[in-house]
């Protein structure tokens, strides 16, 4: 439905957007993420016309958008500080764009009235913005970009400004109504957790660039690079100095935790720097190493450390574990008892180990 | 949530000592112009005769009624003009010279007076312009709209910019979003910026004095000649309805602004 080629934007020296390619499908629920400066707010700007690119070209249903001014497009924003008109009512709000489509009023009062049921913004019609939560004017915000029923939806940054429990329903109902609406969602965020809770696809941009487009989950156990890997969740890393090939998997010497056991990569591994990865949910922990038969067979990759960290997170704990072989290794092993007698503590000698299917080799 | 602070003796003694300061000498004003004595400092009993007195000096009145006109135009031009100022420099695109441009706007802000009028006057004789109202308007529009311009842009600096993009982002082109949108939230600094350029306009005496021609003497220049031969009582009279249209334009100014600002709140729910 929407088609990006090759778009590029330089602000005077500086290029923020360069060369960014990219296909959204029609009912898609699309995250654009990365840190503050990577370019991914321009993207959406570029796409709501508030900025023209320097070289490519934007296609919205096989016809190029670039150069069309923001009111020519079928394409609504929803800002990252709302931008409510402060001097109009919530009604008033989000009726603007269907008054400026030329709707009889009739239709207006039906399309509003639906709109604020679709909020839950019932008994707030008559309120100025400065009257409402944070919370209200958000879904005000989200009614008045809705309202005009567009082909494409661009949201940017929609629940900084909530608190965390209110980001988290909002969470949950903004893909709701996605659903409902059978719309096509873009939203642009720094948050990775927003990101992988909602959309269905991630664009993770770095210094211009889309450094990888994946599904959450692929997203976030295949990271295509060492960047990424770093930037979407937790993870522990070590470099790798030589590697062996061993039927279908790879013997890896790292200098920080001896030779590991991974499964062969989709693509062969080149020269230059490489790494293994793990994640550290990943990661087992025990006193004296897997036990079973089974557990022994496959558990190939076993470190023994010591305790030196221990963060308790509520629902999971995360321990360092000081490996002999000179590595830290983080595990977050989940809290499911209440009482754990088993709990380890500081100092204590601990054996790590996980499968050669939870290690990811990175390049670069 | 604030605290009423409460009053110390010395805050109330300060507080007095400022007011009386500032509006003492003005109530004296106000009061010797009910004066029925002709001495201005010999106090002779109440009396309206000087009010009767000043609605019959044809030129006195002439002179009102001219500072008044070029007041309202001169503010209207002006803030037609500062408010298009404003809106080039903090909206348009940026152009070269445009540092430049906003310093050359408010150059009138710190020029002297003195200065101010005799280049005008010295303009004015050389294009052979006939002298009177609309030269008095003209640079008095050239002083206050810079006032204007100053108002109206510090508005529009603390202005969101992404409520006109919103705005263009829902259906309007850039004109129609500054009308439905900029528009409506930098009217109450245009209306100060009105107000300002009205009665930085009505008190001028210095630009007025200069630019001025014969048989069209502003109210500042005629009351000043007049105090020159000696201060009538009559002077107090059309000094207190100055002041009088002063206080009533301001009170007007600050309810509509409160108005405005608090239109929401009567609508809402309670």
């Amino acid at each position: 439905m929407l088609r990006i080629e090759g778009v590029a934007k330089s602000f005077g020296t500086f290029r923020a957007v360069d060369g960014v390619s990219l296909d959204i499908k029609a009912g898609e629920f699309f995250a654009l993420l990365g840190p503050s400066g990577c370019g991914k707010t321009t993207l959406l700007r570029m796409l709501a016309g508030f900025e023209a690119p320097d070289e490519g070209r934007i296609l919205l249903g096989g016809k190029d958008i670039a150069q069309a001014l923001p009111h020519e497009r079928p394409i609504n924003m929803m800002f990252q500080n709302y931008a409510l008109f402060p001097h109009l009512s919530v009604r008033d709000n989000i009726a603007f764009g269907l008054k400026r489509a030329g709707m009889a009023r009739a239709e207006i009062a039906t399309r509003v009235a639906e709109m604020i049921a679709l909020v839950k913004l019932d008994g707030l019609e008559k309120r100025k913005p400065d009257q409402l939560s944070g919370g209200q004017r958000q879904r005000v915000a989200l009614a008045r970009a809705l309202a005009r029923r567009p082909q494409l939806l661009l949201l940017d940054e929609p629940l900084a400004a909530l608190d965390k429990k209110l980001r988290e329903s909002t969470q949950g109902e903004l893909m709701e109504l996605q659903r409902r609406l059978g719309m096509t969602f873009i939203i642009v965020t720094h948050d990775q957790e927003e990101a992988m809770t909602m959309a269905s696809r991630i664009g993770v941009m770095k210094s211009g660039k889309l450094a990888q487009v994946a599904p959450p989950r692929e997203l976030y156990e295949a990271p295509r690079s060492r960047w990424i890997a770093e930037f979407v969740g937790d993870i522990n890393l070590f470099d790798g100095e030589s590697k062996l090939r061993d039927g279908h998997r790879l013997v890896i010497g790292t200098r920080d935790a001896g030779a590991l056991v991974v499964a062969e990569p989709r693509e062969p591994v080149g020269a230059g720097r490489f790494a293994v990865a793990i994640r550290p949910e990943k990661v087992k922990l025990s006193r004296r190493g897997p036990v079973s038969e089974a557990g022994r067979e496959t558990a190939i990759n076993r470190l023994d450390g010591v305790i030196a960290d221990i963060c308790y997170l509520g629902g999971t704990t995360t321990y360092k574990v000081k490996l002999d072989t000179g590595g830290v290794l983080q595990a977050s092993v989940a809290n499911s008892a209440r009482i754990d007698v088993d709990a380890y503590s500081l100092n204590q000698h601990v054996v790590a180990w996980f499968t050669p299917d939870d290690c990811v080799v990175l390049q670069s | 949530m604030r605290k009423a602070s409460r009053l110390t003796r010395f805050n109330v003694a300060s507080l007095a000592l400022g007011l009386a300061f500032l509006y003492l000498p003005i109530l004296i004003l106000v009061l010797y112009s009910f004066n029925a004595s002709r001495l201005v400092t010999v106090w002779g009993g109440w009396s309206l005769r000087w009010y009767r007195e000043l609605f019959n000096d044809r030129a006195m009145i002439e002179a009102a009624w001219m500072s008044l006109r070029v007041a309202v135009a001169s503010a209207t031009i002006a803030t037609l003009l500062g408010t298009l100022a404003a809106v080039a420099l903090s909206r348009g695109e940026r152009f070269r010279g445009r540092t430049l441009f906003s310093g050359m706007l408010y150059a009138p802000l710190v020029m002297p007076e003195v200065i101010t009028g005799l280049s005008l006057l010295l303009l004015f004789v050389a294009l052979n312009a006939e002298r009177g109202f609309w030269t008095v308007t003209m640079a008095h529009t050239t002083l206050t709209m810079c006032f204007v311009a100053v108002v109206v842009q510090s508005r529009l600096g603390s202005l969101d910019r992404s409520l006109e993009e919103a705005a263009m982002d829902l259906g309007c082109n850039p004109v129609r979003a500054f009308v439905a949108v900029t528009l409506p939230l930098i009217a109450p600094a245009i209306v100060a910026g009105w107000m300002l350029a009205f009665t930085l306009s009505l008190d001028d005496l210095v630009i007025a004095s200069f630019t001025t021609g014969p048989g069209s003497a502003t109210l500042p220049i005629r009351i000043y000649s007049e105090v020159r031969l000696g201060v009538k009582p009559e002077i107090n009279a059309i000094c207190t309805l100055v002041i009088a249209l002063i206080a009533v334009v301001i009170v007007i100014a600050s309810l509509a602004s409160k108005l405005s600002s608090s239109q929401g709140e009567s609508a809402a729910p309670l």
